[in-house]
């Protein structure tokens, strides 16, 4: 496989230009309720959204990936309702739906190509991901590293501004984490080739709960 | 550029005017106001960028200048100089939705999250920004400059009615911003003053018929791109500053 | 399809969940079955009736009646009532027992149980299994209640639940899992659920306790009982019930199609029984069973 480390690092990358930043993936509300208040709830719940959110995004990104070289959008079609299937949160339904198409907004100004109409206009995020890592050359393990990077990364560049938490700290803790996203990236893979109805489902039953609290909150900080 | 992503030529579609400042200067108030006296010669649509709230927005709907489906808010997760600079997707599919939705526009005003002074928009998501000050801020703070204060398309100088219970001298204060911005323009406002209403008015109509004759060429205020003002119609609309004294 | 087409004790594959079992060494292997369908009387009265009731200890099916107010099958009449009893105790490590229940078109079953199911770990800590697999036709209803899981300490066990949905049928489905006995560290369970509505997925998700990053505060944090409660429902094409926050850690969630989800995560069973409730409360008749 060619090597494209490069485009791995532009995609990986907090400050590509897709409106990532705006979210937490459900901290702040785990934070309101009282669940999140220090460095070492902080990275229980990072690994516990590793290994739910951020395997299932995983699983999808990677079979996305696979999918962006099919002739026409019929299988993205089975994988957005599959998807769906296991987003039982109508607020991280339209989180993730905003995301993927902002990632396909930037995306196709930065790297144009025909091939992302076959995705939908407003697909899940880890859908969109998935194609966005197929335009630029990159493989199903790399859109499984980038979403599971994404998984652990936005929360942790948001505890810095929720929790009194230096960036050091949560860095370390997203260090830590690494042994772990390269295990899940690799069952990821392995499942993206798989049944449809095999691709992780890590339900997370106090994140879907938290994204409805957050949601009709009149005050916050981040919009998930 | 964005610009060249855009879905239909920059002539074509609306403008996009920028509206920035530090925070409490009267962003929103200004935003009101353009609405309140040109939404019946123009079509209008506004985005706001609130920090923790929809409040922005809120207080347009409630104001009554505009539909209120016309007014869109978008959260920006505590990062008000990201998402018009650095990461400008939300913005920009929030301006192209409600261009797509109330097509066609002639104008959006697009308002910052209130933000310290070297927040700017990107010109890939605005054509022309106005910068907001107010004189409650201090009448130094044009003198200190900044990109905004120094190279947006208009300075406003706001609540210049409040200028004698803060003790700031409104005609040093527009004078010391006419000095940092090489002479192009500056504004000074106050919505009691309805002569300086009709004034924002007029530039607003000016550099929307620049932009729609292909004259108006977005130029970026941000502190890496200092450029000459060229526009002398615009000057004329703003050659003295003298009743505000 | 007939009970004996599922190959029972295969370590090549589960009955028909798709997910292979591991190598079984030891423990019982049973299998139940029933069905329903519509009969109309000589009179013209249709009833839904038993048409088929297999039981294999220790899975034993009985007709039964009522015991509690029902969801949905408090404001209907003419239901076929069925209660599973689990003869011995356990599912015990190795142990691989299979429910099969098919509701046949226009026919309404409530399907419930007679007591909690303890999970016990094998003498050579062997996996334990259950798979149920449920098809339900169109114009159909399955209000099934089962009582909780309780994971005792040791267990690992793995409960896979498969359901088959015809366009315009009708469900309610109840799952709570209870992280040991009282003060009782959890075994380990994942809840593997697929709902499948007129072909396309309706409902998936997999829920472990005493697995890896289960009690982190994203998951199910310190929480001794975790459940839900799924509820498809035709008439939510058109008018679907809204989102909203439940008193505790629950919330009622509807979903991508004409379902909702009640999840909740509480101390004990009896906090958790009171959060499905409240789902049931807010989405009103004739899912709420009034008291």
């Amino acid at each position: 496989m060619v090597d494209h480390g490069a485009a791995l690092l532009l995609l990986a990358d907090g400050r590509f230009p897709a409106g990532g930043y705006a979210h937490s993936g459900g901290l702040e509300p785990t934070i309101a309720a009282g669940r999140v208040h220090d460095l070492a709830t902080l990275e229980a719940f990072l690994q516990g959204r590793a290994l739910t959110a951020g395997a299932v995004a995983a699983g999808f990104a990677a079979a996305a990936c696979g999918t962006l070289s099919d002739e026409d959008g019929k299988r993205f079609i089975a994988l957005d309702a599959e998807l769906d299937a296991r987003m039982p949160s109508p607020a991280q339904r339209t989180t993730s739906r905003q995301l993927g198409r902002q990632l396909l907004r930037a995306v196709g100004a930065i790297r144009p190509d025909p091939r992302l109409e076959h995705v939908g206009a407003r697909p899940h995020q880890p859908i969109g991901l998935g194609a966005a890592v197929a335009v630029f050359g990159l493989g199903r393990r790399d859109a499984a590293w980038v979403a599971l990077h994404e998984s652990v990364a936005g929360p942790a560049a948001a505890a810095v501004r929720l929790l009194s938490l230096d960036p050091f700290s949560t860095h370390a803790a997203l260090a830590r984490l690494g042994p772990l996203l390269d295990e899940l990236a690799g069952s990821a893979v392995a499942a993206s080739h798989g049944e449809l109805d095999d691709l992780p489902a890590g339900g997370a039953p106090l994140l879907d709960i938290a994204a409805e609290d957050h949601a009709v909150r009149h005050t916050r900080l981040f919009a998930s | 550029m964005s610009n060249e992503q855009s879905p239909a030529p920059a002539q074509r579609r609306a403008l996009r005017l920028g509206v920035a400042g530090p925070v409490g200067t009267g962003k929103s108030s200004l935003i009101a106001t353009v609405c309140r006296n040109l939404a019946d010669e123009l079509s209008l649509g506004v985005i706001t960028n609130d920090i923790y709230t929809d409040e922005d927005a809120r207080f347009l709907r409630s104001a009554g200048v505009l539909p209120g489906e016309r007014i869109r808010a978008v959260e920006t997760g505590a990062c008000p100089h990201t998402a018009i600079r650095d990461d400008i997707t939300m913005n920009l599919l929030a301006v192209e939705d409600l261009e797509r939705d109330f097509a066609p526009l002639d104008v959006v005003l697009v308002e910052s999250g209130g933000d310290n002074l070297t927040a700017t928009f990107s010109p890939g998501l605005v054509d022309a920004q106005i910068f907001v000050l107010d004189v409650a801020g201090g009448g130094d703070v044009a003198r200190k400059g900044g990109p905004g204060i120094a190279r947006a398309d208009l300075l406003v100088i706001n609540k210049t009615d409040l200028g004698p219970h803060v003790d700031v001298d409104v005609g040093r204060m527009v004078a010391d911003a006419a000095t940092a911005r090489n002479g192009a323009p500056v504004l000074a406002l106050s919505r009691k003053d309805e002569d300086s209403v009709e004034k924002l008015c007029a530039w607003v109509r000016w550099i929307n018929r620049e932009h729609r004759h292909g004259r108006h060429l977005p130029t970026d205020p941000g502190p890496m791109a200092p450029h000459f003002h060229a526009s002398g119609e615009a000057d004329e609309l703003f050659h003295t500053h003298d009743e505000t004294r | 399809m007939t009970v004996d087409e599922i190959s029972v004790g295969s370590p090549a594959a589960s009955a028909d969940g798709g997910r292979p079992v591991p190598q079984q060494v030891s423990g019982m292997r049973a299998q139940a079955r029933v069905a329903t369908e519509l009969r109309t009387s000589p009179g013209g009265r249709q009833r839904s009736c038993v048409s088929t009731l297999r039981s294999q200890a220790p899975l034993a099916l009985r007709l039964t009646r009522a015991k509690a107010r029902e969801p949905w099958a408090a404001h209907a009449a003419d239901i076929a009532r069925v209660s599973l009893a689990a003869g011995a105790g356990g599912p015990v490590g190795g142990d691989q027992l299979i429910l099969r229940v098919e509701v046949g078109p226009g026919s309404s079953l409530v399907l419930s149980e007679i007591s909690p199911t303890l999970l016990l770990p094998g003498p050579r800590g062997e996996r334990s299994a259950t798979h149920v697999r449920i098809q339900v036709a169109a114009g159909a209803t399955l209000i099934w209640l089962p009582e909780p899981i309780i994971a005792a300490r040791g267990c690992d066990h793995v409960h896979n639940v498969v359901v088959d949905l015809d366009e315009g049928a009708r469900l309610f489905m109840r799952e709570e899992l209870l992280l040991g006995r009282h003060g009782e560290e959890t075994g380990r369970v994942t809840q593997r659920v697929s709902v499948r509505h007129g072909g396309r997925p309706l409902y998936r998700q997999d829920i472990g306790i005493g697995t890896a990053g289960a009690d982190t505060p994203a998951v199910i944090g310190h929480h001794r009982a975790v459940g839900s409660a799924l509820i498809v429902d035709p008439s939510w094409l058109s008018d679907p019930p809204s989102a909203r926050a439940l008193p505790g850690d629950a919330a009622l969630l509807p979903l991508s199609g004409p379902a909702a989800l009640i999840t909740a995560s509480a101390g004990d069973n009896l906090e958790l029984r009171a959060q499905l409730h409240a789902g049931l409360t807010a989405l009103g008749p004739p899912w709420d069973p009034g008291r």
